[in-house]
Formats: structure tokens, sequence, C-alpha cells
């Protein structure tokens, strides 16, 4: 197992585009929330129960065959920007973050060597088990970190009830500990104002939504992750499964809210993406909220085939390393929000520039683009 | 025969609970008992009481579920306050000020309020999923028997109780020898 090391470049597989839907919805993921018998929650954990909590993490990661080659990262070690990339890469939670305030919590993040799993270490449960996958896909990324739980459960001795399953620090964890979610781009829904509708439909059916940044955040860019709102009184593939019935009538919504746009409303559809794509091309000073909302409309409309100078995976890159730290990174500096803003637009526009040119110059089906 | 309609939080403006009279009224349900229909309209926590919820009070149910805790057992939970978890120290207030518990063992200590909680958010209160057995790697056993045995000595200091320290300080030490 690598101790630290760069970030660059790590934890982004799932903004690869492709996969099942990738169009609409962007990403998948499944997480697993566990404890070890024999120690307090973080909550309650001191320095030294934290620490060989961590130490417990290490060597059962290191065994297992699913992240043997991890690299770990302490984020007391990291600086905030450092701190700042993982948040925007959805790497990790804010609470894990701001857990490594002050005094040193043991507070980590593993990730396997091919970006598709990981685990926090200390955040609100002892271990926080995750598995990404671009596009809309699961089945395939529940049992693949239920494969890692098996193999971490083996050396490792979970807090187990046999009325409340698997305890959690949180009463809305307990149980199967599961968090499936999805990551959906719903701009037809949105535009047709039928979303209200389909997002209270969902929460009737045990289910739930947040926006783009996670837990409490608000909706930007037509991006919402859809999850199971319950963990207990399921199977884990009964809430997987559910999950994803859900999900595919959703998409069927929105394919069908777009179809009423373009007989509807074409005209108003194809302003709204190129004026969207226009202002992203030129545009000198662009906030992260404006960019995400652009981001949707060009999204929309190389989904669309209106726009074919742009890929999805290029779109799905721009939404995370568009954002702040990762402009400020790359200047290695730290920016304040008025040069953030400009560096974000040179950004955007030199991104789309060189893939407008490079789609031009290799033909214009984006589909048939080799990656 | 009783047969409930619908729930919606419009119309309610400006009303009271029709059930406590005190807190202002933010669901309307409306029922068919004997071929009769009713209108009622209800504060979220008379109406979680009913075992109503509306999506919006769905959407933050833990939050509810502790404020309504904290308003319903004025007087019997003061004594059950007093008695933090044996293992970590975490008390109810603690619990509903943070909404965490501290520790596995937190569990069984409030077992009993936590069967409601649990049914209330999560519709039910057992567990259907994996089954779990630590099939005892002796590593794991070993691991698991050291920490619990350390969280045992650091609390037999904590109340002074140095016999029952001195006997598990030995063990732990024996433990650790078998490395």
């Amino acid at each position: 197992m690598l101790d630290g090391g760069t970030l660059e470049g790590r934890g982004i597989a799932w903004l690869a585009g492709g996969g099942d839907e990738g169009e609409i919805v962007l990403s998948t993921r499944v997480r697993l929330a566990r404890n070890l018998q024999g120690f307090p929650f973080p909550i309650r954990a001191g320095f030294e129960d934290s620490g060989r909590i961590l130490d417990r993490a290490r060597a059962a990661i290191e065994a297992s065959d699913a992240m043997r080659e991890a690299t770990i990262w302490t984020i007391d070690k990291l600086d905030q920007t450092e701190r700042d990339l993982l948040l925007e890469r959805h790497l990790v939670s804010r609470e894990l973050v701001d857990r490594a305030e002050g005094e040193p919590a043991f507070a980590a993040l593993a990730l396997a060597e091919n970006d598709d799993l990981a685990v926090m270490v200390n955040e609100e449960d002892h271990f926080r088990l995750q598995a990404f996958s671009p596009g809309f896909a699961l089945d395939q990324t529940w049992r693949r970190v239920d494969r890692l739980d098996e193999e971490i459960g083996s050396v490792l001795p979970y807090a187990f009830h046999h009325e409340f399953g698997f305890l959690t620090s949180c009463p809305t964890n307990v149980g199967t500990g599961l968090r499936a979610s999805v990551l959906i781009h719903l701009p037809g829904l949105v535009l047709t104002k039928e979303i209200n509708k389909v997002l209270e439909g969902i929460s009737q059916v045990g289910l739930t939504y947040r926006g783009f940044h996670g837990e409490g955040s608000e909706v930007v860019g037509n991006l919402f992750q859809l999850s199971n709102q319950t963990t207990l009184g399921k199977t884990e593939e009964e809430l997987v499964d559910h999950l994803a019935r859900v999900t595919g009538k959703v998409i069927e919504y929105e394919r069908s809210a777009r179809s009423v746009l373009i007989r509807e409303a074409p005209t108003v559809l194809e302003d709204k993406v190129w004026r969207a794509y226009g202002i992203l091309r030129t545009a000198r000073s662009l906030s992260t909220g404006e960019m995400l909302n652009l981001m949707s409309g060009l999204r929309l409309g190389v989904s669309l085939k209106l726009i074919r100078t742009a890929r999805v995976q290029t779109l799905n890159e721009i939404l995370v390393l568009g954002q702040t730290a990762h402009r400020s990174r790359d200047v290695g500096g730290s920016l304040d929000a008025t040069e953030a803003d400009v560096a974000r637009a040179a950004y955007v526009r030199d991104r789309l520039a060189v893939e407008a040119e490079s789609m031009s110059a290799g033909g214009d089906t984006p589909d048939e683009e080799p990656n | 025969m009783r047969r409930r309609l619908q729930v919606s939080e419009a119309m309610t403006d400006g009303m009271l609970c029709d059930e406590c009279g005190e807190r202002p009224a933010e669901i309307q349900l409306t029922t068919i008992e004997e071929s009769e229909m009713k209108t009622h309209h209800l504060c979220s926590v008379c109406a979680s009481e009913k075992g109503v919820s509306s999506s919006t009070s769905a959407k933050a149910p833990l939050v509810d579920f502790l404020a309504q805790l904290g308003k319903t057992e004025p007087q019997d939970s003061s004594r059950e306050q007093g008695e933090p978890c044996p293992y970590c120290g975490t008390t109810a207030a603690d619990f509903r000020r943070t909404g965490r518990l501290g520790c596995a063992e937190c569990w069984a200590h409030f077992d009993s309020r936590l069967r409601g909680l649990v049914r209330r958010l999560q519709g039910s209160a057992q567990h259907v999923g994996k089954l779990y057995v630590h099939s005892g790697s002796e590593l794991g056993d070993r691991l698991a028997q050291l920490a619990g045995m350390r969280r045992r000595l650091q609390r037999a200091i904590e109340t002074e109780d140095f016999e029952t320290a001195a006997d598990l300080r030995d063990g732990i030490q024996e433990l650790e020898a078998s490395d």
C-alpha cells in the first residue's frame, strides 16, 4: 500500500463517461457504513482509539484482493487545497475533512489503484466503503463494494446486531449501512416543469435526492443525486434494485420530456443550448454555479446531437476540474473568488476549444470517437 | 371502516393543529370514515404520532423525531438521561443533540428508545440484509478482544476500580505478548 503521494489524476475514473445511459446518468456509487467491534464510534473515539482504528484499516485493506495496491492519505497531512481537491472529486465528505481540523483524528482516505473503490476511515462511522462507476451501473457497483466488504469483514470484526444489522453511529444508516446513488442530469424535466412531480414521486417510494455537491447542497446544473432513503428492513439487493427500477423510470420521463421540448419548442431549446455553448466558449469570468448551469445546457445539446464538437467525458471532467481548488492547484497557489472565476472561464474556453478542434478534425460523430 | 385518502401540505396556512391545538398545522390529512369524508389539519409532531408523514417531513425524519422525543417525554426521560451508556458515556441528551450514538453498546443501552425511532425512520426494526458472523480469523478475534479490554481498563481507571484495572492490564499484556 502506498502512503500518500500525488493526487494528480487520482479518483476521477467515475468521470470517464460512457457506461449505460452515460449521457443522462453521470455516475453510480454505492457505499456501506461499517464499524468495528470493541471501539467507540468516531464521535466518541479518542486519540488512541482512532489511531488503532486507522491501523486496523490499513492492515485489512492491505490484506484485501480488491484494494491491495491502494494508496492511503491521512487528511491531517494534506493542505487545504488538497483537501478541497478530494471534496471536488467527490472522494471524501465534508465531515471527513472537518474531522481533521484541530486535533489529529486519523481521518483517512484509501483509494484503490484503479480508482473504482475507496474507504473513508474515521468519518461518521469507522469505515465507509465506497464503489464508483461511470454511467448507470448499480448492480455491478454494488457487487464490487460487497466483495470488498466480505474481505474486510473476514479480517476485522464488525459491530453487528441480529435485529438492527450493521450498527452505525446514526440510526438513519443502520441495518445494511447501504446508500446507493446515481448522479443524474434532468434538464428536460426541469424545463418542462415536471421535475417537482418526479421528485415528489421519488420521495413517496422511499428514495431521496441531493444536489451535485452532496448532502445538504442545493440543486445546480440540473444535476440530482438520487438515493435510497432507508437502510433497514430490505435486503441490499432489494434496495439497489428498487433504486435501479425507479431511476430507469426517471430516465424514461427525462427522455419523453426532451422529446416534448424538441417537438413543441425546438427553437427555444436550440437557442438555450447554443447560447450556453457560446458563453462557455467566450466568457472571461465564470462562477462555479454559472459554469454548472451553462454546462447543463451544453450537455443537453451534446446529448441531443445538436452540438457535435464535445464529448460527454470532457463535459464530466470540466464539471469537476473546473472547480476552484482544481483551478488553484493548476496555478500553484490559492485564488481569491474573482481570480478563480477568471481562471475557470479560461480553463473552460481552452478545454472546449481543444475539444472542438480535435473533433472536427476527426469527423463529426461523437459516438465513434475513440477514447 | 376507515380509509386514509390523502396527505398534502396545502391549505394549512395559519391553522393550528386539530390534535394538540398548539402547534401550527403543516399537513392536511383526508380520511373516509363510515363513508363520510373528513379533513384533519395536523402539525408534524401529531401527524407522525399517527404514523402519517408528508414528503416534506420525510426529508428530515431524524430531526423531526428527535425534536419530538424532546417534547413528548419531558418527565420520565430525566432519569434515563442520567444513565449514560456504560461503555462510552453517551447520554440520551447527547444523542438528541447530535443524532449520533457513541458506540455499538449504545444500541443495547438505549434499545427501548431506539426501537421506536428506528421503526419510524426506517419503516422496520428488523435487518433482513446480509448476515454477518465474524468467522473468527484469529487476528481479528484477538484485536477485538484487546480493544474491549482496553476500553474496560480505561473505565476501571476512571471509576478508580484499581483491582479490576490491574487484572485487565495483566490480561492485555498477556494477549499482546502472544502477537
